[in-house]
């Protein structure tokens, strides 16, 4: 794996220079800005209506449901960096005669493209991480709740990035840009629909749903790592409390526990040895 | 090919020149046969240290500097040569001057330059380049010459594969002629530039002599004035390296 530092460190170059990253910051700055505004006027709105009783803690039902809802922009956005990082790094690349001079160095094709789909995924899983964390602290800071844990979902929300890395620099062998750009949101887009599902199975008590959310969740891992994260920020609440917060939007999800972590890291390994192996069957002409 | 041999590869279009350039450089899989690169396999990792490769289409990143492109590929490469040999090899294509300057400010002629440049990190063993003046001027062009008969005296090998008829002839020691993949003339610019008669301007008129060569005129000439002609002017004609082109291409239906 000689070189794979030197092509991480050129893709990571590549981003600051074309201001890829400038772009992100302002834009995710934007985002928490807005969802430290709304998070200020749900707990002013909150306020106003006052306490729903002992039964049910209504601030942390509203700080949970308003965490949910920012780790599902945290993954739409961390999956929009991975996948533009990521689309056209073989064919999209070829295409434009970028990677023919690089893959005839003696790195390997091997290295050029697992050393690209680290450096995407190290940097949309970082950002994803961080983008997290700073919701939580606006959450946090505005509403006084904390969620259960914050290592696990900033980890599993990064680990879901990663994959959708690796599921973008796998359709890039196959498709040109803008073809693996639409595949990638669309198999995004599935993922999320499958865990939706899964959680209306929960809510309606339907083994049906249920099951075809799980098989979405495994099928596509990003999901299930993604539904593990909202699930642990309130692994600690109890009562009717989290009743009413598994019945909220972002509530009903299920924790994949040690076996989704396993599964995700294997398919990880998968993928990107698929695209490994798809690679070095490519003509580039 | 032999070390510091430079050979021109000509064909016309679709005649399987660069797929074979690309199947050397491992860039695309050969349906049959075999392809050894200094003893090793094309497309292993031996075979692409031992090559430095200028493709016909290429593009360098526009965000990179022309220092900042040649030192990706020292480090790819595994090359020592550092800014040293950085600057050499920009001097050595007319770059000297620009090192700092970024590549989507270059001209498409200061790119291919770069491309030259790039191609000659690490020292290969085997340069090939693919339409290498394509987007040169005649200066540009004359400096590409220049460079290829410096690296052949260093004991490069160069393969060139080109449309330009002249500029193979003026720099190659072989022409390989290729049409629909088959090999259809190889031999030096001077084998496949054969004799094309005697032309003798007489007082009556230009009379042409086929078959004959330079070591004939003498004794031509003097038949000729022994029958009693006016001998202007004689010329012993070759047939040029683009006539030979043309026929063997012509005589494979290409």
């Amino acid at each position: 794996m000689r070189g794979a530092g030197t092509i991480m460190a050129y893709a990571v170059r590549e981003g600051v220079r074309r201001r890829v990253f400038v772009v992100v910051l302002i834009l995710t700055a934007v985002f928490l800005g807005l969802y430290g505004w709304g998070v200020s006027a749900v707990v002013d709105e909150v306020r106003v209506a006052g306490p729903a009783g002992n039964l049910v803690e209504v601030d942390v039902v509203a700080a949970a449901t308003l965490l949910g809802l920012s780790m599902f922009g945290t993954l739409f956005l961390g999956a929009v960096l991975a996948a533009f990082l990521t689309l056209g790094v073989v064919r999209g690349d070829a295409e434009r005669g970028l990677l023919q001079p690089l893959v005839v160095r003696p790195v390997g094709r091997a290295t050029v493209i697992l050393a690209r789909t680290a450096a995407a995924g190290a940097i949309a899983g970082v950002y994803s991480a961080a983008v997290f964390l700073g919701a939580v602290l606006i959450t946090g800071g505005f509403t006084g709740w904390w969620p259960s844990s914050v290592v696990e979902p900033a980890l599993s929300l990064a680990g879901a990035v990663v994959i959708v890395a690796a599921l973008s620099v796998l359709g890039s062998v196959a498709m040109a840009a803008t073809a693996n750009g639409i595949a990638v949101f669309m198999v995004f887009g599935a993922g999320l629909v499958a865990g939706l599902i899964g959680q209306i199975g929960e809510a309606i008590s339907s083994d049906t749903l249920s099951t075809i959310g799980r098989i979405g969740s495994y099928a596509l891992p990003f999901e299930g790592l993604y539904q593990s994260a909202l699930s642990s920020i309130t692994a600690d609440t109890t009562g009717l409390t989290e009743v009413v917060v598994r019945l909220g939007p972002f509530g009903g999800a299920h924790a994949g526990g040690a076996a989704m972590v396993a599964w995700a890291v294997a398919y990880l390994a998968l993928v990107a040895g698929a695209a490994v192996a798809a690679f070095r069957r490519v003509d580039l002409s | 090919m032999a070390r510091g041999e430079l050979v021109g590869l000509l064909g016309p279009n679709g005649a399987g020149k660069s797929t074979l350039v690309k199947i050397t450089c491992g860039l695309v899989r050969a349906g049959g046969g075999t392809v050894e690169v200094m003893g090793a396999p094309a497309g292993s990792a031996a075979a692409r240290g031992a090559l430095g490769y200028l493709a016909e289409l290429f593009r360098f990143p526009g965000w990179c500097s022309a220092d900042e492109v040649l030192d990706l590929h020292q480090r790819l490469s595994g090359s020592s040569g550092g800014p040293e040999e950085r600057a050499r090899l920009l001097d050595l294509v007319g770059l000297g001057k620009e090192g700092d300057r970024r590549v989507e400010t270059m001209s498409k002629g200061m790119q291919q330059r770069l491309g030259l440049a790039q191609a000659m990190i690490g020292e290969p063993a085997l340069l090939v380049l693919d339409e290498p003046t394509s987007a040169l001027d005649p200066a540009g062009r004359r400096t590409v010459r220049e460079m290829l008969e410096a690296v052949r005296e260093r004991g490069v090998a160069v393969l060139l594969s080109s449309h330009l008829l002249s500029e193979v002839e003026q720099v190659c020691d072989r022409v390989v002629i290729v049409t629909k993949g088959k090999v259809v003339a190889d031999g030096s610019p001077a084998d496949l530039a054969r004799p094309g008669g005697v032309e003798v301007e007489t007082g009556a008129g230009r009379r042409h002599f086929p078959g004959l060569g330079r070591d004939d005129v003498p004794d031509l000439v003097a038949r000729l004035v022994a029958e009693g002609e006016r001998v202007f002017a004689v010329r012993a004609v070759r047939a040029t390296l683009e006539e030979t082109y043309l026929e063997a291409v012509e005589e494979r239906g290409a």
